[in-house]
């Protein structure tokens, strides 16, 4: 039997019922039966399963990890699917695919993994209208890793695919306690490892519960990031569930203000130069001068590249991949060669295709056409361990050869900033005439 | 030829039937002829309705007849004019519409002419029957002259008359809508009505009858309150009644005044202080029935002034309609004293009577809304009482003082409370254990549960109440306590339940965790006693079970895990029981619900763990073959609490569910089919989601079982309309399991969508309740919508659906142009659109081009304050702009 419960109704206020006889109210009784608060209870969990079941369906059609189709260099390589569920025309689903890329063995995984992640190019230019359409931030000195939280557990990876971190956080399902909807539903965070303070600083945000977040422009991104990481207690202090605390990087305009915020101002993190993204670009995986990378001696301990002693070498040194026909090209998409080495020299070195070797550069053999990098001579310096994934991209080469000789210094993004400003001005005035 | 009509009919009446035989028949001690004749009178109403209506009429208006044939006669005229279930009672208009316009107006004038007899039942009767007839015509603009011919009594000598008229009208004013009845009729009503409840009217039936009315009426009374010198004349009427020498004239006024308050709370400042005066004397001095309405009238506007301050602060509308007088903290200084000496007035073994309700609970039920009123300021005015009474020698003065205590704990600041509850909860608790009086204990230990419920848990800032060095204490004691009398054990169950509560959000590290093999214990103790039957205590002894476990954590999941073969030991040997009488079998009945109750929540915490899952599922088989049985037991309460926990097994379980389909699938149709117990069908249409979303394709076989199942719930006018809108949430449970598999109910499922789609896009709702409910509809459709397009997705038979995107986007086209979506429909809604283009790609770019609002529609739910709703709308935007740039 129904305990007794009897509640009146509020009473309405539009008089359209007659109002309720019965004065009896509950006497030394909750207000609610356990049995009501059984059939709620089912009826709210079969609505939140049922939501997550739709954004399962939804996240499907945005094919979250799968590859591009705009892009040709994941045409060339189709999706690592081993367990070949993915037919054409039936799109894997994220964890599908996430659980088979975890599968990838060596450089196939080091290429799926870098894949995903948006790799900025090196800023050796001010872009055009920084202020209006750019976004700053300070990037924190770390590990750039990607950040899976699904099934109970995050793991966070380099960008060469091997694991950083095995841990339990508050990010969603990432630990055993408090999984909500579908264990499997991911989330997938850009983040830098900050070692110091044992802090992953988030960058940008990938995927959100199963909701792909690739479509959407760096700013909505941004937006997102920072209300839903709230929604959760990833930003508290480690506990037992949590073993490292989420962080994000404070985004601004790329006004004078932002900018001087981003250059100058204090953050808890080491600072290691700054990071632009472009408001309006959605997410692309891979090398895009979308997000841009700059740097100098005052916001950036690692101005110049060094040696493997830890040295500034005299000569600039750039790591070049080497190709299947001899050709030394960078890890940009697709990739420019610059330079090759003979067959017989190759053999003689012991050298395979895919090996990553470092060359000197001489400054007099450096030519600048159109903004692009022409080498005349190589110097070949050695052949580099398994712990260095990848080639420089080409931005990276001109950005290096700029910081030794004619570097892009704040006082310019300065002034390209102002100018900007000045421009969406005039351009008012232009429009009255 | 109406007359013509009349005569055959009263001829054939009377050649075929004698009435008043058969109906003092149906009334015989006798149980065959009592059968034969109730039999003889469905005949006569299934064959010849008009003669029918009109021989019973004729009954009840005839003075020779026998009081008790009009009287039944009467009663079975109402019977035929009204009913409690919706799909009857439109049914019973609907006839009684279609009759021959001679007949209707011959029963009337036979019902009208009932209200001069000299017998008090057949007036009554006939009052009924009117007003029932007024109920169906008057909103079809129908018989106008009732009113007026009623109110030409009025003016008869009679007193009968009068009292039998004013009767009517008070029914009629239940009956009928206020805005069926012109403003012009109403205040005829309401002057006839308020003359007769005046001073002056010398006869007191009469007098009772016109408060009566008065009550029924006030919600007519729109214009005339907003009226000063109507109002004033109105509420100088009702005080002057209340002080009327006729206990049940008094007792109607104050109900009237209840009625005002909470009907006209905003017109009642002039008028508090008189009012303040009788309802003070009513309480110290009247009779119990009278006190306890002047008592109401306080609880009532502490009911308002709870609504509206609850509005004040709420985030979105921080408004209120209607502004807040403080008519309670106004009246605290002198109303807290009142209400105070009334729980002094305790019955002896009031807590052992389930129905009692006297002046002490209710005083104390009234100062706890007080305090929910005021909050803080209350503190001082209760406490000196409490202190004074608490340690007295006499119980009720301990009783009085715990209870006020009690009731206060739910209002007030943590802040103010806190150290008041930290220097109390060491009395209390050894209160509990040493008082001598049960009553006391009674008290004592609700007030401890109030202290866990309102001042224990993570979500307060102030210091816990409850430590690491008094949590051992307060078990130790409430689970002594669970030994006591079953009163007091259901009590003490009851704190414990709050205990368990507040540590819902403990972590990993329960204060209860090193306590719980032994709370458990003490708990399955109790649930066995002999007693637990009385005072509901073993409900509360398994309601308590059930919150300690959703409240555990992992660390006791090893005993939570001991607990299941317990619970399933005890529900088989519920099934092991002979042959039983109807009361052991409702018992039985009773336990099965709580054990399978049990067992549910259980379901969902080890079936939640990925820890316990495991090992959890082990137990499955064995499960799911208890829950069968319980099923074929067949009762509905049962039946529900077993699909509870079923739809929990079968989410824990997932796939692996589909080998009890086979055996489950009888008793899910079932459930299905269960139009009387409708919250039966509408838990069971929840388990088909959980079904879909555990097996997905599984659940193929059974589809067109649970489809036909489901079209014809929804087809049905007997089925309570609250489970409809599940219905079409579980049509999008079902395909997005099944896929483009849902091809073959299309034909029919879409059909039912547009139309119920029509309908609810262009409701007008009139009231909260109205709009609510079309809020749930259009959300159970959009549901509908999005399982079925994104079911269908990437499937090579996409375009199946799209001849029905052009009414969908017309859906959404009219419920964006209808405004009064609430949040939820809105992002299910733009979900709805994304699904669109998501499934149709670039065939449904132009159509949503086309469409007169999605654009508008996609940016007001890009900019809205709703989170989930921006969610939705992103991805709408995004699926959108990819289907229109094609």
């Amino acid at each position: 039997k129904a305990p007794l419960t009897r509640r009146r109704p509020p009473p309405s206020k539009s008089a359209m019922a007659p109002p309720q006889h019965d004065p009896r109210r509950p006497y030394k009784r909750p207000a609610i039966s356990d049995q009501q608060r059984r059939r709620d209870s089912a009826l709210q969990t079969q609505s939140a399963r049922r939501a997550d079941a739709q954004a399962r369906a939804r996240s499907l059609a945005n094919s979250l990890l799968s590859p591009q189709p705009s892009s040709p260099a994941a045409a060339d390589q189709p999706p690592p699917s081993p367990d070949a569920r993915g037919e054409r025309g039936h799109d894997p689903t994220v964890a599908d695919v996430a659980s088979a890329a975890a599968k990838l063995r060596g450089p196939d995984q080091r290429r799926w993994f870098a894949r995903q992640i948006m790799l900025p190019e090196w800023m050796v230019d001010a872009p055009p209208h920084l202020a209006r359409d750019w976004h700053v931030s300070a990037r924190p000195a770390g590990k750039r890793c990607m950040v899976v939280s699904s099934n109970g557990i995050t793991i966070s990876r380099l960008r060469n695919g091997t694991i950083l971190h095995r841990f339990p956080s508050a990010l969603p399902n990432g630990s055993k306690k408090g999984l909500s909807g579908p264990a499997s539903s991911y989330s997938i965070l850009d983040c830098i490892f900050h070692e110091p303070d044992e802090t992953y600083y988030i960058v940008d945000m990938i995927c959100w519960r199963g909701y792909s977040l690739y479509d959407c422009t760096a700013e909505f991104r941004f937006f997102w990031v920072n209300s839903k990481l709230t929604e959760t207690s990833a930003g508290d202090p480690p506990s037992t569930y949590h073993r490292y605390r989420f962080s994000v990087v404070p985004m601004y305009e790329s006004t004078l203000e932002g900018l001087q915020a981003a250059y100058s101002g204090s953050t808890p993190y080491v600072k290691d130069g700054l990071l632009f993204y472009n408001k309006h670009a959605h997410f692309q995986a891979g090398i895009t001068p979308l997000t841009l990378v700059w740097k100098d001696n005052t916001c950036s301990q690692y101005l110049i590249d060094t040696d493997s002693e830890g040295q500034v070498p005299t000569e600039q040194h750039v790591v070049l991949e080497l190709q299947e026909d001899g050709k030394l090209v960078t890890s940009d998409d697709p990739p420019i060669a610059f330079g090759s080495l003979d067959n017989e020299f190759i053999q003689k070195s012991n050298l395979r295709p895919g090996n990553l070797l470092r060359f000197s550069v001489r400054d007099e053999s450096v030519k600048l056409v159109d903004g692009k990098m022409e080498i005349g001579q190589l110097q070949l310096a050695g052949k580099l361990n398994r712990s260095r994934t990848f080639a420089d991209s080409h931005s990276k080469v001109l950005f290096q050869y700029a910081a030794r000789h004619a570097p892009l210094r704040i006082e310019d993004l300065v002034a390209a900033v102002q100018s900007n400003s000045m421009e969406i001005e005039s351009t008012d005035v232009e429009m009255q005439g | 030829m109406s007359y013509l009509t009349l005569l055959f009919w009263a001829y054939r009446v009377s050649m075929s039937l004698d009435v008043t035989q058969i109906l003092l028949s149906a009334q015989s001690a006798d149980g065959s002829i009592r059968k034969h004749a109730e039999e003889s009178l469905k005949q006569f109403q299934e064959q010849n309705l008009p003669g029918f209506l009109l021989s019973l009429s004729t009954e009840l208006a005839t003075n020779e007849k026998p009081e008790e044939s009009r009287r039944l006669a009467g009663l079975i005229l109402k019977n035929a004019l009204d009913a409690k279930e919706q799909h009857r009672k439109n049914e019973l208009f609907q006839r009684w519409l279609a009759l021959d316009a001679g007949v209707k107006a011959q029963v009337k004038a036979l019902l009208l002419q009932t209200l001069s007899s000299p017998v008090a039942s057949a007036r009554s009767t006939s009052s009924q029957v009117i007003a029932k007839i007024a109920g169906i015509e008057i909103p079809q603009k129908q018989w106008p002259e009732l009113i007026g011919s009623l109110l030409s009594n009025i003016h008869q000598v009679q007193p009968n008359v009068k009292q039998a008229t004013l009767e009517t009208l008070g029914y009629l004013c239940e009956e009928v809508s206020p805005e069926a009845v012109d403003q012009d009729q109403v205040n005829k009503i309401l002057t006839a009505v308020v003359q007769g409840m005046n001073a002056s009217e010398g006869n007191s039936e009469v007098r009772l009858a016109a408060t009566r009315a008065l009550y029924n009426a006030l919600g007519f009374a729109q214009v005339n309150f907003s009226n000063d010198m109507e109002r004033d004349y109105i509420m100088r009427v009702v005080c002057e009644a209340t002080q009327s020498p006729d206990v049940k004239i008094r007792q109607a006024a104050f109900e009237c005044l209840v009625a005002i308050s909470s009907t006209y709370y905003d017109k009642l400042a002039t008028y508090m202080q008189d009012i303040f005066n009788i309802t003070a004397k009513a309480v110290r001095g009247d009779e119990e029935s009278v006190a306890l309405q002047a008592m109401e009238f306080w609880s009532s506007i502490c009911d308002e002034e709870i609504d509206i301050l609850d509005e004040y602060s709420s985030e979105f509308t921080a408004d209120s309609d209607v502004p807040c007088y403080y008519f309670i903290k106004q009246a605290l200084p002198a109303l807290v004293p009142m209400l105070l000496e009334t729980l002094l007035k305790q019955e002896d073994d009031q807590d052992l009577d389930e129905g009692a309700w006297n002046l002490a609970m209710a005083g104390g039920t009234c100062l706890g809304l007080v305090a929910r009123t005021v909050g803080d300021d209350i503190v001082p005015l209760v406490m000196p009482f409490v202190e004074e009474n608490i340690t007295k020698p006499e119980w009720r003065h301990r009783e009085a003082a715990t209870y006020a205590f009690g009731s206060i704990l739910e209002g007030p600041s943590a802040d103010k409370l806190t150290p008041l509850v930290n220097v109390a909860l060491n009395f209390m608790l050894s209160a509990l254990v040493k008082d001598p009086n049960n009553h006391v204990k009674d008290t004592t230990a609700w007030t401890l549960g109030r202290i866990f419920e309102f001042l224990h848990g993570s979500a307060l800032e102030t210091a816990p109440v409850i430590t690491a060095e008094n949590c051992q204490q307060i078990l130790t004691v409430l689970l002594q306590s669970m030994k006591d009398v079953p009163n007091v054990a259901e009590k003490a169950c009851g704190a414990l339940y709050f205990l368990a509560q507040g540590y819902v959000d403990a972590g990993s590290a329960s204060p209860l965790s090193p306590f719980f093999q032994d709370i458990v214990q003490s708990l399955l103790v109790t649930s066995h006693r002999e007693d637990a039957g009385e005072s509901r205590l073993r409900t509360a002894a398994y309601e308590t079970l059930n919150e300690v476990v959703r409240c555990s954590t992992e660390e006791t999941a090893p005993i939570v895990m001991q607990l299941v073969p317990v619970i399933m030991m005890e529900l088989h040997n519920t099934l092991e029981a002979g042959k039983l009488s109807t009361d052991e079998r409702e018992k039985r009945s009773d336990l099965q619900g709580l054990l399978c109750g049990c067992l549910q929540v259980i379901i969902q915490k080890l079936g939640g763990m990925e820890s316990t899952k495991f090992a959890f599922l082990q137990y499955a088989d064995q499960m799911m073959d208890l829950f069968l049985r319980v099923f074929a037991c067949r009762n509905a309460t049962v039946h529900e609490e077993a699909m509870l926990a079923i739809g929990a097994l079968a989410y824990a379980a997932g796939s692996s569910f589909a080998k009890y389909m086979a055996q489950f699938y009888q008793y899910l149709e079932m459930g299905l089919q269960n139009f009387e117990e409708y919250q039966v069908c509408a838990i069971t249409v929840g388990v088909v989601g959980d079904l879909c979303r555990a097996l997905e394709d599984k659940i193929l076989p059974y589809c067109d079982g649970i489809m036909t199942q489901l079209l014809k719930d929804l087809s049905s006018n007997q089925l309570h309309r609250s489970v409809k809108p599940p219905i079409f949430s579980c049509f999008g449970d079902i395909a997005l399991a099944i896929g483009e598999n849902f091809e073959k109910y299309l034909i029919y499922a879409m059909p039912m969508l547009q139309s119920a789609a029509d309908l609810s896009a262009h409701t007008t709702a009139t009231d909260d309740e109205m709009l609510d409910y079309t809020n749930q509809l259009r959300n159970g459709i959009l549901e509908a919508y999005s399982g079925i397009l994104q079911g269908f997705k990437s499937s090579p038979k996409t375009q199946l659906l799209m001849p029905y995107a052009p009414h969908i986007l017309q859906f959404l086209d009219a419920l964006h142009n209808g405004k009064d979506m609430d949040d939820s429909v809105m992002k299910t809604a733009i979900g709805v659109l994304g699904d669109l283009a998501d499934t149709l790609g670039v065939n449904a770019g132009p159509l949503i081009n086309q469409s007169t609002s999605s654009k508008q529609f996609l940016d007001e739910c890009l900019s809205s304050d709703d989170p989930l709703v921006k969610e939705s709308a992103d991805w709408a935007r995004i699926a959108i702009s990819r289907a229109v740039s094609g």
